[in-house]
This record gives structure tokens, sequence and C-alpha cells, in this order.
């Protein structure tokens, strides 16, 4: 990064149901307070309680879109957390441990994977070191890494008598008071702990005055301590105001919001749930309804669009499967409707809380038969707003299934962003018929640009018919070849009209120097790491560009073939095994990447990734498919 | 308005006998005697048949997915809930590839009717065993008789919640116009079974077999209002005539032989209809369902307050 950008990643893991989440959030707000950028990453298992789950706070004085693997303060509350994530702490970094976890031996772990148990069996061996925590940490030994120790035993103790709760209350105040010790260890003042705790737990009078003291105790303790550490809060270098803290899930409801949407049908499903909960929390006009299932969620919404109203579903991969056949009928019903789609590791269950680019193909080509969709993505938290706007505009305008695919990595991606810009957005809604005739309207007239007005159910004087068959202009159905013909053209030169009309910026953004002899393409929320790690070449010297693509489709073949130099080397990101990005690229554009850089590992591209892959490609290094670890 | 003045100026494709065309007269008549304007009327269609009835009313038709007739009857419903919603589909839509929907729009209990075409076969794959066929049985277009067993969709549609469930016959127009118009009016989540027959591919159960048991003079089929059966349960009901109600309409679902019951089998007044329930926990959606929401001024502009929507984001 450049001279004065600085961040310090925060880390704490512990097992599910522990207070992670609380946990994160109370760091965050602290730190975005103090006028930090703030990204998060929430990592977690598709379980209710006891699965390890971890949540890193990457504080910055600049705003950084890239999660980073190595992490500079690691917060354990249990051993488990220590085993998975000591191989990432940084050279000078600070453990804070529960003393009482470090006699605990790694064999009584049952939830940690046995690939890591023997890798870390492996590692204690050479060493001639005890296969338990005392083991592990003396592995670190030799680094400058300070481990603090925490007697959280005896703190626990002294808000027992102090509140006369019982062991296993005062128990759930860990997560709050190993919060308080890095945050005192960071030079945060004590008060901005303590008036945010009164917001996490709004009303919970008594569990507000035990964190409270937890925090009092997390502070004392750490001045009776003797540390040498050099890790430092960033130099805030700008002051933010009025900056919103969300992530992707809510900046996608947010957007919908915006876009006037009047009802969404969902079925619950990871990672997407989440967007229709929070939807449900607002107060607005907006109405959510749980449906029995995916087919119901989007033939709900289908029917719902009839009436005029702006209509979404939200799903993953597994309900998409069953969304396929709604799609084609409101595609060949030309009927707007936006999926948006929070990809997760596939195929089938897969991974369910896992991140994954495994559905581009898919969402593409999703539904038998032929028919025009949109399809579009978006690379950080905020763009996520805006394309869910315009999500709306796109699907009434050009009368078809919008889906916007997005990951679970963006989906608990949280930021500090900028304000939205909400004076610039217009809702289109597309041609309606103005004036019936109490006859039957030719719902799918032949224009010159194939739109064709359309109806409201239930509107004075109008009626119309709809039909999955193919069908006439009127909407009965119609089997005579030329009929055919015409109406799949019509459907199919929406797409045309689609690529003629939709602007540039909201085709595909650029990054870096555009005389650069290596160009990254990728797309969704790849784009954190990948425009950091540029800025971070840049200090190196080495000239990479970037480009997002945010159409995937119809593809944007000619605005690309404009960029593409014929003797540049084109790098393609993509978080799946097929490459499925670069085989549309190759299809599309009759070109594809000199190097494929894959991950699949049901975890999302982080920061080192990319610099260490991309400069083993500058150096000339590097494999031609590369998958990473 | 005269029934006729419902009727579609399209070629009908079903066959000549078909229990179908008297539904679709019935459904006229219905509409008619209610009085209801043809634009506030929109009748959905799932896949086979019965299917095609939303191209033959002069009302808005929608033609929808096997199955799916339910779910996209219940969008929008609830996006416009001044609308007259009717969903019609056969018995393998309802019972065999939307079973799932038929169980959840029942318990949802939004004021949709629910009209099922039940003839026993799959008639436009041209005579499969459809749900409702009983084990053993063996229609004209079968290989083999049925193994499987049948499902009775009254008792069904009990369970699931349906807040009014009856019984017609296709062959007579003047009960089921009826049915039709009390479905209609009820608040809440309607279930008629309608016995069609397919006189090409049930030889079995046909118009004969229906109007005549073969042992009195009397016909198979029987009026339950004619035996002055009462299944309405009251608001104010308490929960043992409840149970009692109840029981009533699942041993009556089960009589089906010599003599086979039509007409009203329970109504629930008691049941609160879901846009109802909608409203209790947003009070707008009554005044502003999202089909009536105005999204842009008359300049085109963005007339919603979006900035109250990111007061719990600010840090």
């Amino acid at each position: 990064m450049g001279q004065n950008k600085q961040s310090v990643l925060w880390r704490i893991g512990g097992a599910q149901g522990h207070g992670i989440d609380s946990a994160s959030l109370l760091f965050s707000r602290v730190c975005a307070k103090m006028g930090f950028h703030i990204l998060g990453l929430r990592d977690y298992h598709s379980n209710i309680m006891g699965r390890h789950s971890f949540s890193d706070v990457r504080i910055a004085n600049w705003q950084t879109l890239g999660h980073v693997a190595e992490s500079n303060m690691l917060v354990c509350l249990d051993a488990e957390s220590l085993s998975r994530h000591i191989e990432c702490i940084s050279t000078e970094g600070v453990i804070i441990i529960d003393a009482d976890e470090e006699n605990i031996e790694l064999d009584t772990l049952k939830f940690l994977d046995v690939e890591i148990k023997s890798h870390l069996h492996e590692e204690l061996v050479k060493h001639n070191y005890p296969f338990s925590v005392t083991g592990l940490l003396a592995l670190i030994k030799n680094k400058k890494t300070s481990v603090i120790s925490v007697p959280f035993s005896q703190i626990r103790d002294s808000l027992q008598t102090q509140f006369s709760v019982s062991r296993s209350t005062a128990l759930r105040s860990k997560n709050i008071t190993l919060v308080a010790i890095s945050a005192a260890l960071l030079n945060i003042p004590k008060n901005n702990l303590l008036s945010e705790v009164s917001f996490l737990f709004k009303n919970k009078e008594q569990v507000i005055a035990l964190n409270r003291a937890a925090i009092e105790l997390g502070y004392d303790y750490v001045n009776t301590l003797n540390i040498n550490s050099d890790l430092k809060l960033p130099e805030l270098t700008e002051s933010k105001t009025d900056y919103l803290w969300l992530n992707g899930c809510k900046s996608i409801a947010l957007g919908k919001l915006a876009a006037g949407m009047g009802i969404q049908p969902y079925y619950p499903i990871s990672p997407a749930t989440d967007e229709s909960l929070y939807l449900e929390t607002k107060e607005n006009n907006s109405i959510v309804i749980q449906t029995e299932d995916e087919l119901a969620a989007i033939t709900m919404a289908c029917g719902a669009a009839l009436t005029g109203a702006r209509v979404a579903t939200s799903t993953s991969g597994p309900g998409f499967s069953l969304m396929a056949e709604g799609l084609g009928w409101a595609g060949m019903n030309e009927v707007p409707v936006v999926v948006t789609l929070y990809q997760r590791g596939g195929p089938s269950t897969g991974l369910p809380t896992r991140t994954e680019q495994g559905d581009l193909q898919f969402s593409i080509h999703a539904g038998h038969g032929e028919f025009p969709r949109i399809v579009i993505t978006s690379g950080d938290v905020t763009e996520c707003f805006y394309d869910a706007f315009r999500a709306f505009n796109y699907a009434e305008r050009y009368q078809l299934p919008v889906i916007h695919i997005i990951d679970k990595n963006l989906a608990s991606t949280s930021q500090t962003i900028k304000p939205f810009n909400t004076h610039d957005l217009t809702i289109e809604r597309g041609q309606f018929y103005e004036v019936g005739n109490k006859k039957h309207l030719p719902r799918f007239k032949f224009t010159d640009n194939g739109i064709s007005p359309r109806p409201r159910l239930g509107e004075k004087d109008k009626l119309f018919w709809s039909s999955g068959a193919e069908h006439s202009e009127i909407g009965q159905v119609n089997e005579n070849p030329q009929n055919r013909k015409m109406m799949v053209e019509k459907r199919a030169n929406k797409l045309q009209l689609a690529l003629s009309e939709i602007p540039l910026d909201e085709k595909l953004t650029v990054y870096g120097n555009m005389q650069a002899s290596l160009t990254i393409i990728s797309w969704g929320s790849n784009k954190g790491v990948i425009v950091d790690a540029l800025e971070r070449f840049k200090t190196e010297g080495k000239d990479v560009r970037a480009i997002m693509l945010k159409l995937l489709w119809p593809f944007p073949v000619d605005e690309l073939n404009k960029l593409i130099h014929k003797d540049e080397k084109l790098v393609v990101v993509e978080c799946n095994h097929d490459g499925q990005f670069n085989s549309l690229l190759k299809e599309q554009i009759g070109r594809g990447a000199d190097h494929l850089l894959l991950k699949y590992t049901g975890r999302a591209f982080m920061l080192e990734d990319i610099m260490h892959y991309v400069s083993d490609i500058i150096s000339g290094q590097a494999e031609k498919i590369i998958s990473v670890e | 308005m005269k029934a006729k003045e419902f009727s579609a100026d399209v070629q009908n494709d079903w066959c000549a006998g078909c229990g179908d065309h008297g539904i679709l007269h019935a459904l006229e008549k219905a509409f008619a005697e209610l009085g209801l304007a043809k634009n506030q009327i929109a009748i959905f269609g799932g896949i086979g048949c019965s299917g095609k009835t939303p191209y033959y009313l002069d009302t808005n038709g929608i033609h929808t997915l096997h199955g799916r007739v339910l779910p996209f009857a219940s969008g929008a419903k609830l996006a416009n809930p001044e609308l007259t919603v009717i969903a019609v589909g056969g018995d393998g839509d309802g019972l065999g590839i939307g079973a799932g929907h038929f169980a959840n729009a029942g318990r949802r209990n939004l004021d949709i009717t629910y009209l099922l075409y039940n003839n026993g076969v799959y008639g436009l794959t041209k005579g499969q065993a459809s749900p409702t066929l009983r084990q053993g049985e063996q229609t004209k277009a079968m290989p083999q008789p049925t193994m499987q067993n049948d499902l009775n969709p009254l008792m069904l549609a009990l369970t699931a919640g349906f807040s009014w469930i009856s019984r017609g016959y296709a062959y007579d127009i003047h009960q089921l116009s009826s049915l039709i118009k009390n479905a209609i009016k009820h608040k809440g989540s309607s279930f008629l079974e309608i016995l069609q027959p397919c006189p090409v591919y049930n030889n079995l159960h046909d118009k004969q077999w229906y109007e005549d048991n073969g042992i009195t003079d009397y016909p198979r089929i029987y009026s339950l209002e004619d035996e002055g059966y009462d299944a309405v349960i009251p608001v104010d009901a308490n929960k043992s005539l409840r149970d009692k109600k109840f029981t009533e309409s699942v041993m009556k679902s089960l009589e089906w032989g010599e003599r086979i019951p039509t007409g009203l089998f329970y109504q629930d007044l008691s049941a609160v209809e879901l846009t109802q329930q909608i409203n209790l926990q947003k009070p707008s959606y009554c005044s502003l369902p999202p089909a009536k929401q105005p999204l842009v001024d008359k300049n085109n502009k963005n007339s919603l307050d979006i900035q109250k929507l990111f007061s719990d984001l600010k840090i």
C-alpha cells in the first residue's frame, strides 16, 4: 500500500453461539466511530452451536476492500481457534487467549478437522513440542509475537460474585472481556467501549451491566501487564463523517427498497435468508412472504409482477435450481422479476455457508428453451445497493427476469461506506398500456424494439391473457411457425436493445493503468482483493490493470474488445474449478486467459493469494492454470 | 351482465361431452350472478385440459406452469387484494406435482378460490392414473391397474387448513355455479373439488356411474344441503364446536361408493384471512398494497422516502 496506508487485521475466533458476532460488532463499531474504515469478514459453519466460527475486522485509514489472511491480533475464545489460526499470525502480532485453554490437548478438540490435527501434529513432533495449546504457543516463541494469556476464570469469578449470577452467565462475558483487552492493548479509550455496550445489548439492563464490568476488568488486567508490542492502530489521515456500516445482504435489501419493491416471496436458505429477514425489520410498504419452497417463491413473484408491483426473490444455488421453470415462465411471458442469487459452494447441498462462484454459467442458462434474461453482478457492498436498484429498472424496461448474482463472501462482508447517493436514482418503469378498450389487449404486441406495453392486472377497461405456451400477440395459444419465429425473435432481440442502452459503467469497470501489459479480468466479490492488490503492485513498480465485469449477460463483447490489447497478458481470477467466466470470455470474445487463477476451497481469495500468484505470473514462473490452496 | 358475456370468442378444444364444459358454464353463470367486473377477475390455470379454462373466459386469464397455479394466483392476490382470484387445475396438477403448494395454500388462508377438476386421469398425456385413481383401478388407456393408493382431496384440504371446502359435480351446473359463488364470497382459502368425468380416458367413472348407483333409483351423488348437513363453524365457535365440525367433515369426506356427497363440507368463519393478518403487522398494507404503491410522482421522480431506510446503519 501507499506509505500512509495502514491497516490492522483483528480476528476473533470461537465456537458458534459464544458471541463472535456481538464481539466483532462491538469492536467494529468502536473503531468505526473513531474514524477508521472497517472491512469485516464473517466465516461460519453450517451449524447452530459448537462449531468454529471467526470474524475478521480490518481497521484501516483508507477505504480498503480486500480481505487479508494474515492477522495482526488474534483473539481466541478457545483452543480450537488458536489451532486454526496460529499459522496466520503476523510476525509482530498479538495473540490473546484464555489461560485456562492452555492446558488443552489438541486430541480432545472434537471439531478440529483431522487434516489440521495431523498437520499440527507433524509440526509439533518435529520440534519436540507437546501436542497441546502449550506446544502451539511454543511454535511461535521465536517470533516477535506477544501472547496475552488472560486469567479469565478470575474475571469470571469476580463477575459472578459482583452480580450474583450463575457461573455460566458470567462466562458469557468472555467475548466482551477479550474485546476489551484487545482494545486496551491498542490504546482505544475505555469509554468508547462502555458507551457502545448499551447500544449493542439494547434494553437488556443486566447484560449491559455485566459486560460493562467485564470491560472494566479487562482494562484493569491490561494495566497490570508489561507488554512490549509495536502493534498500533493506523494513523488517521482523513476525517470521514456520516458513514454507513453494513454488509452485502443489507445493501441489497436497501437497494430493493429504494427501488420500490412491493413484495418479496422467499424460502429460507443460507446465505440468502439474512436479506429477507432484514427486509422484514424495515418499516416501509413492502411485504416479505415466506413460501413453501423456491418453486413457489419465483412463481408467486411472477403472479405478483402481473399486477404491476415491483417484485423480487432471493435465494442460493439449491433454491435457484428449483426456480429454473419459473424463470422460463417469466422469460416467456415477459414478466419483470428480480432474482438475487447468493452463490455458495455447490453442487447439491455443497458448502452451505462457504463461498464459491460456481453458478455463473447456470445463471446464464438456467431453464429449458431459449429466453432472454439479464445477469448482473456486484463487486463490493456499495455496488450491491446500486445494482439491486438497477435490477428493477432493467427488469421493467426490458420485461424479463434479471438475476443479480453475488456470493456468500460479499453477502457477509461488512464495510464502512460513504452514504449512498440517492439523489440520482431514477425509477424507470418501462412501458404500460395507459388506456384500455374493455377487450383483451395485445399483451405481446410486435413492436420495432420488441417491447410491448403491458397492462396491470385489475386495471379498469383492460384485460389480458398470459401464457407459458407459445402465444399470439393477444396471449392465446398459437403454434403457427411464422408466429413462433416472430415471437422467438421478439423476445431474443430485447437483449440487443439492453446491450445498446445500458451505459458502459454499468457493464464493466476498469482499474489501474490502461497501458499495463498485464490485465486481470474478473467478476463479483473478487474486486476487493484485486483492487487492493493493484495499489500494492504499483508501489512495487509493477504495472497491472484490472477489468471487473458487471453485466455478465448479455455479454458486453464490443466494450471488452475495445479494452483488450492484442499483445497483453490476460489473467482471469474466479472462485470456481471450471473457469466458468473464462469459458464465457472465450465464447464471447474469442480469447481466454493466458493464466487462470482459480480457488475452490469454499473460501474467498485473500489479498495474499493475488499478490503471490500474480507476482509469479509477472515473473514468468506461473503455470497456465493455478489452483489456490 | 349475462353469463354468456363472460364467454371469450375463442375456439374451445375440449372434447365433446367433457365435464370441463359444464365447469366453464358454471363459472360464467357465477360471475354474472355475482355482478363481477371483468377486469377485477383473474383466472389462473395449471397445466392439462383444465388449465386451458382461462383462455375461454372473457376475463383476465393466465396460463401458468404444471402444479404451480396456486403460488401464481397467491402472488397476484397478495400484490392486489382487490382482485377476485381464481385458480383452476386438474387432480394431477394439484395433488401430484403441485401437492406441496396445495397444502401450503390451504394453511395460508389467503382469499382465493381453487377449483380442482377431478377426473382420476391425466387426460392431456392420454390417460395415465392420477393421484385420485384408486389402487387396482385400470382405466382404458392404462397398460396395468394402478399399484398406488389414492388420496382424498377433501380430507387433504381439511387438514391443510382451507377454510371453505366443498364438492361439486361438473354436470350439475346449477349447484356448481352456486358453490362457485359461495367460494368467491368466502373470505379465505376456498377449495372446490369438482367431479369431472373424462369421457375419453376414464371409462370407470363416467356420467352414468355418477348419476346411477346401479342399486337404487337415486343417483350416486347427493347434496349435503338437501340432507340438512350444517358445515359452518361460526365466528365465535369454541374449540369443542370447532373440533366437532371438523370431525364431521372428515367423516363426510370418507363417504365414497354407493353414495357420494356434494355441497359444502366445511366452512370456518373464525379463521383470519391472510391479507388481514398482514395488515395487523403492516398497517399500510390494505390501503397501499404492492400493486398500488406510487413509486414515482407526476414528474417521474422517485417519490419514496429513502433516507429513513439508512437510519439504523449510521455509525
